[in-house]
């Protein structure tokens, strides 16, 4: 087990590796004048001047990288901007301020507003699957089936306005969404996220229904499902206990993907509620060229997504014992 | 996403033949008669051609219907929006003169503006998933019918591609793009927006089908009949092309139909935030971005654009379902 888990965190360090090497070029060898990029739509000339100084615009490329890596790890001072501490992912001349404290900064909403959503999705996806695949071609199974359908095709941009509009603004059922550290206040920051929660639930759960729902079918119709309902176990057990079980690998593989994504920024779902998340951070950073935020974004986001990637390569391991040996 | 017409009608290939008489049919005969027999297919496929068509018939209907999404009507006749640009008429503005409204403050009809939006949003989609498709395809058989150190490095670069975060990537990537192919001091050429998008959607959206298509040719590199070919001396493009890719077809034309819903709704997702087609392009999800900023005001702006994606990538999907169905009479939904 040990040695699989070196083997996969190894892994899934290499292509991080590569893809914040291929970010670096892309970004800063691609453009004529990175400086002018990174320093912001407006941009006075003695911050360009700065800028083109402590990006080190006038190394090889090679070396601009190598001193960008060596500051995640060491820290790196930027001139008369200030030093940048320890995990130094870059320094914001839009904001005036590291990248990483942004980051640290934003993270809370993002974090909320994803594991919120996936204990709803999660839960509520694996229920139904299970209902429907038990009441297979009964009216309950049929209504998944199409709510399922639905779920997939409508997109947050839409349902989640129309949810505002409606229960916001019309009926006022929720509140006007809004991060609220569960420090501060949980009641009001379980009330600012709950209509988001919903939201992305609707649209997630969909997919969830659908394939707890087929591989619980082909599970069922499996002779050990059948041998351990003929030794007379009761017929909740041998669902929970035997044909779940199977049922959940590729429940955990879309759930890996999904939490990957969705930490890794929620651009969409923070722009359509006004979350003032990791996602909305990039769409900021677009608009006003802050190169060294939307780099970090960049980067976050595929970290987040190889992270979960391990975790779920880990986890089969746990479930299924033969993948440990391949 | 079972109906009862579909399971009924989910009539496998040898009973279809036997009632037909002794007539020999082609695979494509066949997959053609049960899809035929398929009603949510059959309707699905109706609306999903009549929006083709209306993309491309935009022209005629907007000559037809007597105006065009660029017009500021609102703007250019009184007494059509109030002092603070909404339509003074209910919902929306509709009337018999402007259908489903008037755009909020910049006054263009909005039933045009969909029609044309329409039109740019499925050229962009399925150029995407033309590029995407064959990409895929090339990608997928090489790695696959190669074998050995390509499929190694192909499967790692497949693995890359999937890990990185696409849609932050996009719009992260885009000004970069631009400032490359732009000079700053230039207004973005409208074609380049349209071809930039169309990259990027496709440069992220072949590594799925090369995957699935690299197991598919895996396992069928090694059948008896791609041996037989091999040993009676056909050349490696006449395997690839005569033995291989017509048993391909299949997941080919599932995963592309399942495909270009999902590059629609990338395109929309895109513009919505403020990445895709610029102001002066009438685009599908650019109206979702401006919808977003007046919805509190003047919702009926959203529901045409967001009830008119609904159905489309509700009939495409059932559409791929049945395409899957008709093409695999095995895999019972």
């Amino acid at each position: 087990m040990l040695r699989f888990l070196t083997r996969r965190v190894l892994g899934a360090l290499v292509i991080l590796l590569i893809i914040s090497a291929v970010t670096f070029f892309l970004f800063y060898a691609i453009p004529a004048d990175p400086a002018r990029l990174a320093c912001g739509k407006v941009c006075p000339p003695e911050t360009l001047e700065q800028a083109r100084h402590n990006l080190g615009i006038d190394q090889p490329l090679m070396v601009q990288f190598v001193s960008w890596l060596a500051g995640i790890f060491v820290g790196r001072d930027y001139g008369g901007l200030g030093h940048c501490p320890a995990p130094c992912l870059g320094f914001s001349f839009v904001n005036r301020a590291p990248v990483f404290e942004t980051i640290i900064d934003r993270m809370p909403v993002t974090i909320a507003l994803t594991i919120g959503a996936a204990v709803i999705f999660l839960i509520f996806g694996v229920a139904t699957g299970i209902v429907a695949a038990l009441r297979q071609g009964k009216p309950l199974d049929k209504i998944a089936s199409v709510s399922s359908l639905i779920g997939a095709s409508v997109q947050i941009y839409f349902v989640g306005t129309l949810a505002m509009y409606f229960f916001v603004y019309q009926i006022q059922v929720f509140r006007q969404p809004k991060y609220i550290p569960i420090t501060e206040d949980p009641l009001g920051w379980f009330n600012g996220l709950l209509l988001p929660w919903l939201v992305l639930a609707l649209i997630f759960t969909a997919n969830y229904t659908r394939i707890t729902r087929s591989t619980m079918v082909e599970n069922l119709n499996e002779d050990y499902v059948r041998t351990a309902r003929a030794k007379g176990m009761s017929g909740r057990s041998v669902v929970l206990r035997f044909a779940l079980r199977g049922a959940l690998t590729p429940v955990i593989t879309i759930f890996g993907v999904d939490l990957g994504t969705l930490i890794g920024g929620a651009i969409i779902t923070e722009t359509t509620f006004g979350l003032q998340g990791i996602g909305r951070l990039a769409v900021r950073a677009v608009d006003y060229s802050d190169l060294p935020t939307l780099m970090a974004t960049v980067l976050l986001a595929a970290g987040a997504i190889v992270v979960m990637n391990v975790i779920v390569d880990s986890l089969y391991a746990v479930i299924d014992p033969r993948v440990r040996l391949s | 996403m079972t109906t009862p017409t579909s399971t009924e009608d989910a009539i496998d290939a040898t009973s279809v033949t036997e009632t037909s008489g002794a007539v020999g049919r082609s695979p494509g005969q066949l997959m053609w008669l049960r899809f035929k027999r398929d009603r949510t297919g059959v309707i699905s496929a109706i609306i999903v051609i009549f929006f083709f068509l209306v993309a491309l018939l935009a022209p005629v209907i907007s000559m037809v219907y007597g105006k065009d999404p660029y017009t500021l009507y609102g703007q250019d006749i009184p007494g059509l929006l109030n002092d603070y640009g909404y339509p003074i008429q209910p919902n929306g503005g509709i009337s018999s003169e402007y259908w489903f409204g008037l755009e909020p403050s910049l006054g263009r009809d909005v039933f045009t503006q969909l029609v044309y939006g329409i039109r740019t949003s499925l050229g962009i989609a399925v150029a995407a998933t033309l590029i995407t498709t064959t990409l895929g395809i090339v990608v997928g058989i090489v790695a696959g019918y190669a074998g050995g150190r390509t499929d190694y490095f192909v499967g790692r670069l497949i693995d890359l591609t999937l890990s990185f975060p696409q849609t932050i990537f996009i719009i992260a990537f885009t000004p970069v793009v631009e400032s490359l192919l732009v000079p700053s001091d230039e207004e973005t050429p409208v074609w380049l927006r349209a071809v930039t998008l169309t990259i990027m959607l496709s440069a992220f959206g072949w590594a799925g089908l090369a995957r699935l298509l690299r197991g598919y040719v895996l396992s069928m590199r090694e059948r008896e009949y791609v041996e037989a070919a091999r040993v009676t001396g056909a050349s490696p493009a006449r395997i690839v092309f005569k033995e291989l890719l017509p048993n391909l077809w299949t997941p080919i034309l599932i995963q592309s139909t399942l495909l270009l819903p999902a590059m629609v709704t990338a395109e929309a997702g895109l513009s919505f935030l403020g990445v895709g087609m610029g102001e002066l392009v009438p685009d599908w999800g650019r109206m979702f971005l401006r919808a977003t900023q007046v919805y509190q005001n003047d919702i009926t702006y959203l529901i045409f654009p967001g009830v008119a994606l609904l159905i489309f990538v509700v009939a495409f999907n059932l559409l791929g379902d049945s395409v899957r169905d008709a093409f695999d009479p095995k895999i019972k939904r």
